[in-house]
């Protein structure tokens, strides 16, 4: 019996999981005929997936948790028992403000370096009474935009009053570098690498620099639905496990980056999604986060940890949009759902953690876990000003971020 | 009974649609209504007409831009997402199926806003079914076709020969940066529609 299930998704690198999981036969081959719809913005997806047109979708990493905390229109309670993988955004300058870091002295990848070059930019124009810096995020509930102000919050920049954070579309991203309309931005491939071809900016680091191994998209589920399908439910997330497997294999990239570009899909040249896969896009450099640029399946990467849950819910106590309280804590941390993926993973015979959460900044390096039988490498996880994220302490940790 | 009908914002960068949603609003009463069709400056178009209610099509990336202004704009009347009250789930899904979705003034009454948002479905629908017949018919039909009607579309109104239509036609193309027969195919969309008024 075939059971079809409609995904909304994102024409992003970071779908490849999901549309490779339609496209190689992986969903088939568990009994599920997977309908992807692709959507222009992340409210289409919520209010679809609110009126039940969508069971499952591509999402970002903090709205199944901006969702259960009531920050969005609509009760609808979602749940992720899957990432989609690590990495996958960069942050590009255009070329004026490149310039402007060279001459500080700035060049490479490495987040920490970026940093500082753009705080002496940003103090060089405050002392003259520019007009702020204006950086673009698609989202506010987005890895873009928690992980943008935790960099610049780091190099010492206030990204409320130093710089100014506009929302904007990513596919409008590189047009308004190239108009002036924007200095920076930071998105999920391929539009850096567009705005780089088009020559209107300059990658100037990385999400795997700013933190390394950390998660940007999520299978957001209806939790609802979940209840009702379980059988369902772990039939795709084992295509889901097997497409991802597929995926980080280099051997597949070129194929899966001609797949991702297709016009039902991407519509880019695969020109621009290949560097995002084969980490091609870091250049000669090697970054603090490592080579990997996004990493769908190595290194428990669809593992949906909740520490990382609790660090986004961190940032968006950092940021006003909820107050710190041990209830809604325990909210986002049931957003993410380790134990359905272990309990499917564990039948596939994967090797999985066993923990649900980790000290975000404990591996410097990639390490082998012991797993039952197998080994499971995790690592390097940390956040480029080396401060360590312990999700048992997290009371601690807002109270220092917010000093 | 005497109170005003809420104002309506119509974003849509769709000008044809955004048009004959505003002449079925007109229709009905509504003399507050505003179309933007280009979404530059949007944060401060929409801080100036405090509209109560906004209508947007699905279509348009900016939706995630926009929710984040009202958001932030706390000063001003603050719009939130159509249908919070689940109890209408119908409504919300054919609002979703025809392509359109809507942003109201918190506090607003739903009774108040039912009327907008059904005029506004409907003219969705109506818009997509005709730019079907339009997609079926351009097959067949030469674009000469198109541009003959919307020629005679123009003497009969504007009350000139055949050669003047034309001229007006190709200067609405030229200003307007567009093909004289995407121009032509406005005008016979919005005459086929707006023809309709009153029934």
């Amino acid at each position: 019996m075939i059971t079809e299930l409609s995904a909304g998704f994102l024409p992003l690198t970071d779908s490849a999981i999901l549309i490779a999981a339609k496209e190689l036969g992986f969903a088939e081959a568990e009994g599920i005929a997977l309908n992807l719809v692709r959507e222009t913005s992340w409210a289409n997806v919520r209010d679809k997936l609110a009126v039940g047109q969508f069971e499952i979708s591509h999402s970002l990493a903090p709205m199944p948790i901006a969702a259960n905390l009531g920050l969005t229109p609509f009760d609808t309670r979602l749940i992720a028992p899957m990432a989609l993988g690590l990495g996958g955004n960069a942050i590009t300058v255009s070329t004026a403000l490149l310039a402007r870091m060279q001459d500080c002295g700035f060049s490479g990848l490495d987040a920490a370096a970026a940093g500082r070059a753009l705080a002496e930019v940003v103090a060089a124009g405050k002392s003259r009474g520019d007009k702020p810096l204006q950086f673009g995020v698609v989202h506010p509930f987005s890895g873009h935009n928690f992980e943008l102000r935790y960099w610049l919050s780091a190099a010492g920049i206030s990204p409320d009053s130093d710089i100014e954070i506009v929302i904007l579309p990513p596919s409008l991203m590189a047009d308004a570098l190239a108009s002036g309309q924007i200095d920076g931005y930071c998105v999920g491939e391929p539009w850096n690498s567009i705005a780089v071809a088009r020559g209107a900016g300059r990658i100037i680091t990385t999400k795997s620099s700013i933190w390394a191994s950390s998660p940007e998209k999520v299978l957001a589920v209806r939790e609802d639905w979940a209840g009702e399908n379980a059988d369902t439910l772990h039939a795709l997330l084992r295509a889901l496990y097997r497409s991802a497997e597929w995926c980080g294999q280099p051997s597949n990239h070129s194929e899966l980056a001609s797949l991702l570009g297709s016009s039902a899909y991407l519509d880019q040249p695969a020109e621009f999604i290949l560097p995002a896969l084969d980490g091609s896009i870091l250049g000669a450099s090697v970054p603090s986060g490592g080579r990997d640029f996004f990493q769908p399946h190595a290194r428990a990467a669809t593992f949906p940890w909740q520490s990382h849950a609790l660090w986004f819910y961190s940032q968006m106590v950092r940021c006003g949009y909820v107050d710190h309280s041990a209830a809604n804590a325990e909210t986002a941390r049931q957003s993410y759902r380790p134990d359905i993926y272990r309990a499917v993973m564990t039948g596939l015979g994967a090797p999985v953690p066993s923990a649900n959460s980790k000290v975000e900044g404990a591996l410097t390096e990639t390490i082998a876990v012991g797993v039952s039988s197998q080994f499971l490498y995790l690592g390097p996880d940390g956040f480029f000003d080396g401060a360590v994220f312990d999700p048992d302490r997290l009371d601690a940790y807002i109270t220092s971020q917010n000093s | 009974m005497s109170e005003t009908l809420p104002s309506v914002l119509i974003i849509d960068e769709n000008a044809t649609r955004a048009s004959i949603i505003e002449a079925g609003l007109a229709a009905a009463g509504h003399s507050q209504v505003t179309v933007i069709n280009e979404m530059r400056g949007i944060a401060a178009k929409i801080a100036l007409h405090e509209p109560d209610v906004i209508v947007i099509d699905l279509e348009n990336p900016n939706r995630d831009m926009l929710e984040n202004i009202f958001q932030l704009s706390r000063a001003v009347k603050r719009p939130i997402a159509m249908f919070v009250d689940r109890s209408d789930t119908e409504a919300m899904q054919s609002a979703i199926d025809a392509g359109v979705s809507a942003y109201v003034v918190d506090g607003l009454r739903q009774e108040r806003v039912k009327n907008i948002l059904d005029m506004a479905i409907s003219r969705f629908n109506a818009f997509s079914r005709l730019e079907r017949e339009l997609e079926a018919a351009r097959g067949a039909l030469e674009e000469r076709k198109v541009i003959d009607q919307a020629k005679g579309l123009i003497m009969k109104s504007r009350g000139v020969d055949e050669d003047a239509a034309y001229k007006l036609l190709r200067k609405a193309a030229m200003n307007g940066n567009r093909k004289i027969v995407d121009v032509a195919e406005s005008l016979v969309m919005s005459a086929r529609l707006l023809g309709d008024e009153g029934k």
